[in-house]
């Protein structure tokens, strides 16, 4: 059905070109679901793209061909590729909300899927698309064909998406980080889903992912890519139960998963020969010899007491405004060197609560007990000491460095802010940093735009660590990496914990990262902790329903798969 | 050295022919009177609105002055006052932008309603009106085209600013404790500083038309003393009978302002390391 043969794809640079891809092959046959895994940079998404005909302009395919029910596609014209798209191949891409176009309604836009391709009435492509999404499972099918894609969630637009790619009924659909932009417990609803959809409709699916977990739950057979070439290509079971390339290995050990309870993950390394392996680095040496075991009894660090902050959004324009209490009597407590997991689904408050400590936000109520002392409704002027004690890691490396400073401006930051040390002091104190967080001491000089996203994020941990804080925050510090990246600075943040007697309050949603890192685990739902504890208790005995819903969500390697009756 | 000018000259052509009329440019404000071939100020009935001939270059206008030697001495007050009123308006612009996007919510009201009603007025109305009570002079031009541009830059920084408060960054600085000063300094002024160039390279262009248009309408340097603008004035007048009169200005006038918007383009990328080529 979809057949890529020896596939290469390089990209026109200054310097000639610069190949991206190099001999991929693979075929999907009707109703299969082929995975294509690798991190970002391998060469799973401009694979994708050949696929499609959308090549942008500075790609060219230097050899090779994709066949799609036996035509080339490469050899088409734009025009017959028009024709192609849509009816013989779909395409559903990783950001819902940005992948619809705001400014007509999500009916309309499926409405215009299916006469684009086919000549039917327009009422009577309504009634097509009303029962699409009856058939994607949206409640209240009538209602989300009047509703503009900004009204509906991730997942649901995800469901519109999804609507509109099998709407015509293709032989193929790519699905190019389908669920990467959602919740767990949305992403376990959306591949149910296309799932179901694909044995319904009897459609090969090509999903592109960097998630394991995802292959592992619904593709039937996958192909490994790493920086461009194709690694090993195996039926799922295989792969997990016995992969053949040191890369595929690796990559599936550094999964933190939930129940392994590791100190470190192991990380990807490349020897010289190019060989791939995965290796359990050792925990660094710390330098004084004091037990590193946090103590339960010690006076907490930070103590939040019944700590309230709310927004007061309007339902409608003339409507009264409602409050909308996005942290409702939050109390937690954290121990000195210790960690605390914050999980929850997005839009439950976690980001508030965070900002709301760093006194971002000034609370509307409640007690932030900082070393005993109480910060909630301190000015900024006398808020300046804690600023040093209180670090932040953002989510986001790409946004959270100022792109018009070099690294060294960036890390002695707070020490020119606190007006510490000369020149040749904070000089010296950014060199200490860049190693302590693994970074060449060459690398004071570039700016960020030159790292890739795992070098940002230490970047950002070193200007975090400058001024010896006590607390650090991190908010979705490691979302944004790719899994093997993920597991790097997952080390590098316990090994600095050990080493700069840091406590952690680690904020994701991620409960497989939180479970490696915590000590205590809260839950969170709808601005209320639901639940509390030890993180060994909590992940080995959840209370709450909301808890196990959560970890039931997580895709996991050895766990029944969906729709498959545990195959 | 010589090999990277040469080897710059090559990639961007249109670069260092920019760079290097702004240099005559410059050259000619500084040394103008001394290099005009004639007296600028000479009346000579016998040769009005000549075309070009050996004695004079480029013709003579209505009085039977030299052309060559009064565009050469226009340069000056037309780059005074185009350059000063864009530093004027570029200073005070962008500070108040970003204080009405950064600011308490009180102040950029108030900034940011003056602006809008400073906008609603066409510029060359409020020109009018402030050169009118004033004496007519290089200096007056200069502020008052620059107080003009200010609401301009205030609009670009504004929003500026509003994109970039919202990324991360400036959480981030916010959470390391940074004071107003090096928020605005260190990360706001440098990640707005693109569309701010771009708008003072049109600024300049901008403001040399603003001050050819008084000047025409004899609101701007005063005869007989010459500016561009007011020499493009005068020559319309005499389109038929020369209309190289027109030309020779006008032709100047459209390369200088070319060039600076050439040279702007170029220095927005310079300044931005993201763009910046190793």
């Amino acid at each position: 059905m979809l057949e890529v043969r020896n596939l290469s794809i390089a990209f026109k640079t200054r310097d000639g070109l610069k190949s991206a891809v190099r001999n991929i092959d693979f075929t999907i046959g009707p109703g299969e679901i082929l995975g294509l895994v690798g991190e970002s940079g391998s060469g799973k998404t401009i694979t994708s793209l050949a696929v499609m005909g959308l090549l942008p302009p500075n790609a060219v395919v230097t050899s090779g061909e994709v066949l799609v029910d036996g035509t080339d596609m490469l050899q088409l014209g734009s025009g017959e590729l028009r024709k192609l798209r849509g009816r013989h191949i779909a395409m559903i891409f990783q950001d819902p909300i940005a992948s619809l176009d705001p400014i007509f309604t999500c009916g309309d836009q499926i409405i215009e899927a299916i006469r684009l391709h086919e000549t039917v009435g327009k009422a009577q492509a309504r009634q097509r698309a009303i029962e699409l999404l009856d058939k994607v499972k949206i409640p209240d099918p009538e209602r989300a064909m009047r509703a503009y894609p900004h009204e509906l969630s991730g997942g649901q637009c995800q469901r519109i998406m999804i609507a509109m790619a099998v709407a015509c009924k293709p032989h193929i659909i790519i699905a190019d980080e389908p669920t990467t932009a959602l919740d767990v417990t949305v992403q376990k609803q959306v591949l149910d889903l296309l799932r179901g959809l694909n044995e319904e409709v009897g459609a090969a699916i090509l999903l592109i992912t960097h998630d394991l977990g995802v292959i592992y739950e619904v593709a039937d057979r996958v192909v490994v890519m790493y920086s461009g070439d194709k690694i090993e290509e195996a039926t799922t079971a295989d792969l997990f139960n016995n992969p053949k390339s040191g890369y595929a290995k690796a990559l599936i050990d550094s999964m933190p998963t939930p129940g392994g309870q590791h100190d470190r993950l192991p990380v990807i390394e490349r020897d010289a020969l190019g060989n791939v392996f995965s290796v359990r680095p050792e925990p660094r040496v710390r330098s004084s010899n004091v037990a590193a075991a946090p103590d339960a009894n010690a006076s907490p660090l930070l103590e939040i007491r019944d700590l309230v902050k709310s927004y007061w959004i309007k339902p409608a324009p003339l409507a009264m405004p409602v409050e909308m209490r996005a942290v409702d009597r939050v109390s937690l407590s954290i121990a000195p060197r210790s960690t605390l997991g914050l999980v929850g689904e997005s839009g439950c408050g976690k980001s508030t609560l965070s900002r709301a400590v760093m006194r971002l936000y000034r609370p509307d109520a409640g007690e932030i007990l900082f070393k005993g002392q109480d910060i909630a409704s301190l000015s900024e002027g006398e808020m300046r000491p804690f600023r040093r004690e209180i670090a932040m890691v953002f989510q986001n490396p790409y946004g959270s460095l100022n792109p018009r400073k070099t690294v060294a401006e960036l890390v002695e930051a707070p020490l020119v802010i606190f007006g510490e040390g000369t020149a040749t002091v904070r000089r010296r104190r950014v060199a200490g940093l860049l190693e302590a967080v693994g970074l060449p001491a060459t690398a004071a000089a570039k700016y960020p735009h030159e790292f890739s996203g795992g070098q940002r994020q230490r970047i950002a941990i070193a200007r975090a660590l400058a001024l010896n804080p006590s607390l650090v925050i991190c908010d979705e510090a490691v979302s944004a990496l790719d899994v093997s990246v993920q597991a790097q600075v997952l080390n590098l943040l316990k090994d600095l914990q050990v080493e700069f007697d840091l406590t952690y309050l680690f904020i994701s949603h991620d409960l497989s990262v939180v479970e490696h890192v915590s000590d205590t685990v809260a839950v969170m739902q709808k601005g209320r902790i639901v639940e509390y504890g030890s993180a060994k208790a909590i992940f080995a005995n959840p209370k709450e329903a909301y808890t196990r819903m959560l970890l039931d969500a997580v895709p996991t390697i050895g766990s029944d798969r969906v729709g498959k009756g545990g195959a | 050295m010589t090999s990277r000018t040469l080897g710059l000259a090559r990639s961007q052509p249109a670069f260092v022919a920019s760079l290097a009329v702004l240099a005559i440019v410059l050259l000619m404000a500084i040394s103008g009177g001394w290099l005009a071939p004639h007296d600028p100020f000479t009346l000579n009935p016998q040769a009005v609105n000549q075309g070009s001939s050996a004695s004079h270059w480029l013709g003579t206008d209505e009085f039977g002055r030299d052309l060559l030697s009064r565009l050469l001495i226009g340069i000056r007050p037309t780059l005074i006052v185009a350059l000063g009123a864009t530093v004027i308006s570029a200073v005070f612009g962008s500070l108040l932008g970003i204080a009405g996007a950064y600011g308490r919510p009180w102040l950029s009201f108030l900034i940011m309603r003056a602006v809008d009603i400073m906008l609603s007025f066409p510029p060359i109305l409020l020109a009018l009106l402030a050169v009118g009570f004033w004496e007519s002079g290089v200096l007056s031009l200069t502020v008052v085209i620059g107080v003009l541009y200010i609401p301009h830059f205030a609009r670009v920084a504004h929003s500026a600013t509003l994109q970039v408060t919202r990324q991360e960054f400036m959480e981030a600085e916010h959470a390391m404790g940074a004071s107003v000063r090096r928020v605005v300094f260190t990360a706001i002024l440098p990640n707005i500083l693109s569309p701010l160039v771009v708008q003072a390279t049109l600024t300049v262009a901008a403001a040399i038309l603003l001050e050819s248009g008084l000047s025409f309408l004899g609101l701007g340097i005063v005869p007989p003393e010459p500016s561009w603008g007011q020499m493009i004035g005068t020559a319309r007048g005499y389109l038929g009978q020369n209309p190289m009169y027109v030309i020779w200005p006008s032709l100047l006038l459209a390369l200088t302002v070319l060039a600076i918007n050439v040279v702007g383009d170029r220095l927005r990328d310079i300044l931005d390391p993201r763009l910046r080529e190793e």
